[in-house]
């Protein structure tokens, strides 16, 4: 006789988190003394000020005007002393963007040539209302919020980047998912004539370029789409006009640039998964513990270092955040599912 | 024309030209011009560096058969002995600037990751080579200095091997070093080897 016991991680229609559970969540993260200060009204009209040596961009209208309705610094790191914020420069000048090269500067030198305006983005798949949104009109109902992240690179070094943005819960909820969605799936653009690194014959990166969540990942609080950072838009080569951002899992999972996101009810194959499973799973929950096959995963260069002090820091388990995210993984060997 | 003059600055030149990418990376690291994190910028540079030494220097053989110019042989040591230095500094730079001189994790790194042993299996052999590349050396070894030194075919493909276990996502660049070395080698064929002198007699006529 076959008996069946599901897992605790098996997915349900029930897993889809009832929106007043979702709004309570959301309350209760922003009163969490681990994440900081500020929720809802109380940080509302603290100004930009922190950023006036960021250069000014090119930002519509109505991008400018949603920034200037910014709750700033809806979470923070919870010590501000070990996190400080990178320098804009090096946030917009370090970057893994392949669809612009593979050097760390590359994204910089060649993003220019990347038309963000107009923009639009398809909601499609199990979804009951889906169609093709101007980014205007996915933004506008919601309230931007600037939340303060670590960012681990799965190439083992760090940085901590103010992002402005929506839950990508709102989006969701919006898209009104069906009861066989399970899974989001992301894809960024495809087009060799602005994205040089596509026109690579050499390039191992079946484009475009795909990123894919479990669906409780998606509507969890802390994961946003970014419209922007350190108090401005996003610079092209981080993934301007709209990029989504999971702090707990690896950097490489936040997809930049994303021109469709759609419902399934199968789990997505990512870009990095399909060149390399064994390297890039797709979870790719930050674990200090699971190695990268080619190096350790134990620690992180915390960026910018110099020479002599590389800035190395132990690696927290999902980069800091198991209090918010470990229970969407209880039950799971993540170093099965890595 | 046959100074030793001539053949002293030859080889000083070369010598500078060595040492110069070692002193603008440096200049860029003091004026902050390297990026946020200027140990990995360096180590990645010094790699490429030492390729490049490599392939020089094992380009300079077929360069001499084919133009029969003294120069080519004259720093052939030299720059062997450029391309150990930059594959020297390039292992420091990983154990100084990226594992911050952590020897237990150097020593777990080295043993865990296939392509840092088959770096510092290339690097041992460099040195092997760098340490027999001596007159005295050349006297003890005898006939057996050419077969030893033409290890340096082995550790041209360890090398490439390491290159090609780092790359993640594009090949262009690892498939351009792959075709000059590929073709470098190919000089190496007997029958490449021997027409080599005689595509110089067609040319000077």
């Amino acid at each position: 006789m076959l008996i069946k016991i599901a897992k605790p991680s098996d997915l349900h229609e029930s897993d889809v988190t009832p929106e007043s559970i979702y709004l309570s969540r959301r309350r209760f993260m922003g009163g969490m003394a681990g994440l900081g200060a500020g929720l809802a009204l109380s940080g509302h009209v603290q100004a930009n000020a922190d950023y006036s040596d960021v250069p000014d961009g090119d930002a519509p209208a109505w991008l400018k005007e949603k920034i200037s309705e910014t709750q700033w610094r809806a979470v923070t790191p919870s010590n501000p002393d070990n996190d400080k914020i990178a320098p804009f420069d090096d946030a917009s000048g370090y970057n893994n963007f392949f669809e612009f090269g593979t050097d760390k500067g590359d994204p910089a030198r060649h993003a220019g040539s990347l038309q963000t305006e107009p923009w639009s983005v398809v909601v499609d798949g199990e979804v009951n209302n889906g169609g093709r949104f101007a980014l205007e009109d996915f933004a506008k109902p919601s309230q931007f919020e600037e939340r303060i992240y670590r960012l681990r690179c799965v190439e083992a070094w760090s940085m901590v980047i103010p992002w402005l943005g929506i839950p990508l819960a709102d989006i969701i909820k919006r898209a009104d998912p069906t009861s066989k969605a399970k899974y989001v799936r992301f894809e960024t653009l495809v087009d060799p004539e602005q994205m040089r690194g596509q026109r690579s014959s050499f390039s191992i990166i079946d484009w475009p370029y795909v990123e894919g969540l479990r669906l409780d990942e998606a509507m969890h609080p802390l994961t946003i789409l970014a419209m922007g950072m350190y108090g401005r838009e996003l610079p092209n080569q981080n993934g301007a006009p709209l990029r989504l951002v999971v702090p707990w899992k690896y950097g490489f999972k936040s997809i930049k640039s994303i021109v469709r996101i759609s419902l399934t009810e199968e789990q997505p194959v990512n870009s990095w998964q399909q060149i390399a499973a064994d390297e890039y799973g797709f979870y790719a929950n930050v674990n200090p513990e699971v190695d990268h096959p080619r190096w350790s995963q134990a620690t992180e260069r915390r960026l910018p270092n110099s020479l002599f002090s590389p800035n190395t820091i132990d690696t927290l388990m999902f980069n800091g955040y198991a209090d918010e995210v470990a229970e969407l993984y209880a039950g799971m060997d993540l170093k099965e599912n890595y | 024309m046959a100074s030793p003059r001539i053949w002293l600055a030859w080889r000083v030149g070369v010598f500078l030209a060595a040492l110069a990418p070692l002193l603008f990376w440096s200049w860029q690291v003091a004026n902050n011009a390297a990026g946020p994190e200027p140990g990995r910028y360096l180590l990645l540079n010094i790699g490429i560096g030492g390729l490049w030494l490599l392939l020089l220097t094992l380009s300079l053989t077929p360069l001499t058969k084919l133009t029969r110019w003294k120069g080519f042989a004259l720093i052939r040591r030299q720059l062997g002995l450029w391309t150990l230095a930059y594959a020297t500094l390039h292992m420091l730079s990983y154990a100084l600037f990226i594992l911050g001189l952590n020897w237990a994790l150097l020593g777990s790194e080295i043993v865990k990751r296939p392509y840092i042993i088959v770096g510092m299996i290339a690097l041992i052999g460099l040195a092997v080579l760098g340490a027999t590349s001596n007159k005295w050396s050349m006297r003890r070894l005898g006939k057996r200095w050419k077969p030893l030194h033409k290890f340096s075919y082995v550790i041209l493909g360890l090398v490439l091997l390491h290159f090609f276990w780092v790359v993640r996502a594009d090949m262009q660049e690892w498939a351009m070093y792959a075709a000059i070395a590929a073709l470098i080698m190919a000089t190496r064929l007997p029958p490449v080897a021997r027409t080599l002198p005689k595509l110089r007699y067609r040319y000077s006529r």
